[in-house]
């Protein structure tokens, strides 16, 4: 038999049916961000209904569409589809080929959404089922409780749908529904992983990195540009801010207690990201702080640190273990990136014995006594801004390969 | 002027790869380890092209290493496999046709080493009877080699049923020398452990090779050195051929994709015409890889038949170029015991650079040969 030609992918939403009156627009946004997601597939055609978003696939692979389609938040699950006439042979053959070459144990589940349709759901599923087991038995076998396949057999109004393999959408909300945020990124692990939970609840990131160039290399730069690029497919495109924050630092480093390095840092970190965010129109700051990873994060500093901002913060890895957080980074590819040596910010300068219960006075001194603001001003007109997408690498240099 | 049919041994390099090849060799001759910009630049286009290629043998980007030539990506996969896996046994199964990186690499390994082979016998269609594969399996095999398409008779291994077997067993590797399939027919590296590719036979540059390893597969680096491909070979890398891997495997399996169908006929028709000529036999296999032909005149020895048909201006090869030295074919003597056979092979090797004048005249000229010297 020729390969089996699915004609649709049937898109299920996630959260969404819960949202009322914006039902309509995120179902709106997550079709527009489906369609930047796919934008290398110029066959689709997309239809929405009041249900189930429709990806008309004229001719295009659907295995290839899975992993993109794995990537755009909002999608509870979908399905490779065949359509059918509401006709039982038709229905009865389409189960047929579209069980073929499987192996396991099945289960037909058959919906009958439109009661005109002469035969019941129950007896659907006997007749499906049975000619399956007659055509591709042994390999197949029956199992209600515990199935590998489940044919789930749709018969609407017009047409039945018919569907085996369901695959697991990423859940939350479509990228953009839910406002702007900025996203401290450093090149560790945890700050990757903080951008993609904000944007899997909905919310756009765009970035600002702090380079101490000559004390950071290129390569630690390059990195934060690639870790851009893979949390990149999320959201189709994100903004990278990169500041200029040597000066800054030296200045920390000449005129404070080597001890309060660290949380003096943040603390100008903390307000060049509001003024930027501000600027940008975010409405947060979110980075990957997690309580008593480092000194800085302890809660005490956490308090001292925030105290420089007057904006949300957001620490969507607070309260995870480092190894929950890993594993995020792991899953959406951001770990072995993220783990190449490359100093940071962060990492240079390390005081041997930085303070862990910082005093939120001892911090306002330093700033009334030494006047920071000319640094942050000159960082802040020195910003550089990328706009990266997921093809960002790749369209370098194209005619060499 | 010659005709050239020899394309098993080595293919003229492709235009594009060439000119593609002198502007990287010109512009990024930093070395690709440096950490200034320029340096980081050269890293980078050799990690792209190592992410294409991947992408193109639907691996990932980590499991490509590059080498320099095919036989160094064989001896990277049996004495890397050897020297890191001895512990667990030290048995490994070959065909009795590989190629004489792997022939030698296994001599090595026994010499040196104190490793047991077993060989499997191939039949008269050049392939090796899986029922023999799975008596030979044992408890401290550590090591399948098997090719995917022998260089001399063109055959093609029954690697997925290899595959399905050696599966059976975790601890075992299994290693396909891959350089006769690429471009030439449809080949899957799914559950192949470790696969080598070689550039110089898919139209590309001389010196430059890949060995497929996958992830899970743990190996000892053969040339020690820098960190050079993930520690498995050192030697400053020769980015600019690495680099033009890429180009080059895309376009040969885009040349194989648009040709297939031509090869075939060629191959077809060349068979059919040899099969007319008295005196002459076939070796190669009937579902064998269309782009090799080797047959026997029996009444001319490959060295005479070789000499005429250089003098009428058409180059072909008596047994692999590899072992050239030898005055019969390994191979085919696996395959036939006949000595009148034997002392005649010749290998035809059919490209889609061939128009169909080519393979007529070809043929013409091996009739005559028969003739004059038959």
């Amino acid at each position: 038999m020729a390969k089996l030609v699915y004609e649709y992918i049937l898109i299920r939403y996630g959260e969404l049916t819960t949202k009322g009156k914006n039902k309509k627009d995120f179902i709106k946004r997550l079709a527009d961000n489906m369609k930047l997601a796919l934008s290398d597939f110029p066959a689709l055609v997309f239809e929405r209904t009041r249900d189930h978003i429709y990806i008309h696939l004229n001719g295009t692979d659907p295995d290839r569409l899975i992993p993109v389609l794995k990537k755009v938040f909002g999608i509870r699950s979908f399905a490779k589809t065949l359509k059918v006439d509401n006709d039982i042979e038709a229905i009865i053959q389409a189960g047929k080929d579209i069980m073929e070459g499987k192996e396991g144990t099945f289960k037909v589940i058959a919906k009958r959404a439109n009661k005109n349709f002469e035969i019941s759901s129950d007896k659907v599923n006997r007749m499906v089922a049975s000619e399956i087991l007659k055509n591709h038995g042994p390999a197949l076998k029956v199992d209600v409780h515990n199935p590998d396949y489940k044919l789930i057999v749709e018969i609407r109004e017009k047409n039945t749908y018919l569907m085996a393999e369901t695959h697991l959408g990423a859940q939350g909300f479509p990228v953009g529904v839910g406002a702007k945020a900025m996203l401290m990124l450093s090149g560790g692990i945890d700050s990757p992983v903080a951008g993609y939970l904000m944007m899997k609840r909905g919310v756009e990131i765009e970035c600002i990195h702090y380079a101490s160039m000559p004390y950071t290399s290129l390569e630690a730069l390059n990195k934060v540009k690639e870790l851009t690029r893979l949390i990149s497919v999320y959201q189709g495109q994100i903004r990278l801010h990169i500041i200029p924050f040597t000066e800054t630092q030296l200045q920390i480093y000449r005129v404070c207690d080597e001890s309060y390095a660290i949380t003096m840092m943040r603390r100008m970190m903390y307000r060049l990201a509001q003024r930027l965010a501000e600027k940008r129109r975010c409405l947060a700051i979110v980075n990957g702080e997690s309580i008593g990873q480092v000194a800085s994060q302890t809660l005490e500093s956490m308090a001292v640190i925030s105290d420089a901002a007057d904006m949300p913060v957001i620490r969507p890895c607070a309260t995870m273990d480092k190894l929950e957080i890993i594993n995020i980074a792991k899953q959406i590819g951001t770990y072995e990136t993220s783990i190449l040596p490359y100093e940071d910010c962060c990492t240079i300068f390390t005081p041997k014995n930085p303070v862990t219960k910082p005093k939120k006075e001892k911090c306002q001194w330093y700033e009334e006594k030494y006047d920071f603001e000319p640094f942050l001003q000159k960082a802040l007109e020195n910003v550089e801004t990328l706009i990266i997408n997921p093809a960002t690498r790749s369209a370098e240099n194209e005619d060499l390969f | 002027m010659y005709t050239y049919f020899d394309y098993s041994s080595t293919t003229p390099v492709n235009d594009d790869v060439l000119n593609t090849y002198f502007k990287v060799l010109k512009k990024y001759y930093v070395n690709s380890d440096s950490i200034y910009p320029r340096g980081v630049e050269v890293y980078n286009l050799m990690e792209k092209a190592r992410e294409k290629t991947a992408s193109l043998l639907n691996v990932l980007a980590k499991e490509v290493i590059f080498t320099c030539s095919g036989s160094e990506a064989n001896n990277l996969a049996i004495k890397g496999t050897a020297l890191k896996r001895m512990s667990y046994g030290k048995h490994i199964i070959a065909s009795n046709v590989e190629h004489s990186s792997v022939e030698n690499s296994l001599k090595w390994l026994k010499e040196y080493l104190g490793f047991e082979v077993t060989y499997l016998p191939v039949n008269q269609q050049g392939v090796i009877e899986t029922a023999d594969l799975i008596k030979a399996l044992r408890e401290d095999t550590i090591l399948v080699t098997v090719m995917y398409v022998n260089n001399e008779s063109g055959a093609v291994m029954p690697i997925e049923e290899i595959k399905r077997i050696v599966r059976k067993y975790p601890a075992c590797y299994l290693h396909c020398d891959c350089v006769q399939a690429v471009g030439k027919i449809d080949f899957d590296l799914t559950d192949i452990d470790l696969a080598s590719i070689s550039a110089h036979k898919i139209y590309g540059l001389k010196g430059s090779g890949v060995l497929v390893k996958k992830q899970h597969v743990q190996i000892a680096e053969v040339i020690s050195g820098g960190q050079q491909e993930f520690h498995l070979r050192g030697g400053t890398s020769n980015a600019a051929a690495n680099i033009v891997f890429a180009k080059t495997l895309r376009l040969a399996l885009e040349a194989f994709k648009a040709n297939k169908d031509r090869i075939i006929q060629y191959h077809d028709y060349l068979l059919q015409e040899l099969k007319k000529l008295d005196k002459v036999v076939i070796n190669s296999p009937e579902d064998g890889c269309p782009a090799v032909v080797n047959f026997s005149c029996l009444t001319v020895t490959s060295q005479v038949m070789m000499n005429a048909l250089s003098l009428k201006g058409f180059e072909v090869s008596a047994s692999s170029t590899c072992d050239s030295s030898l005055n019969i074919s390994r191979v085919i003597a696996q395959m036939y015991q006949q000595p009148e056979r034997l002392q005649g092979t010749i290998r035809v090797s059919i490209s889609h650079l061939h128009v169909l004048e080519d393979i007529k005249k070809l043929i013409e000229a091996i009739r005559e040969c028969v003739e004059e010297y038959g």
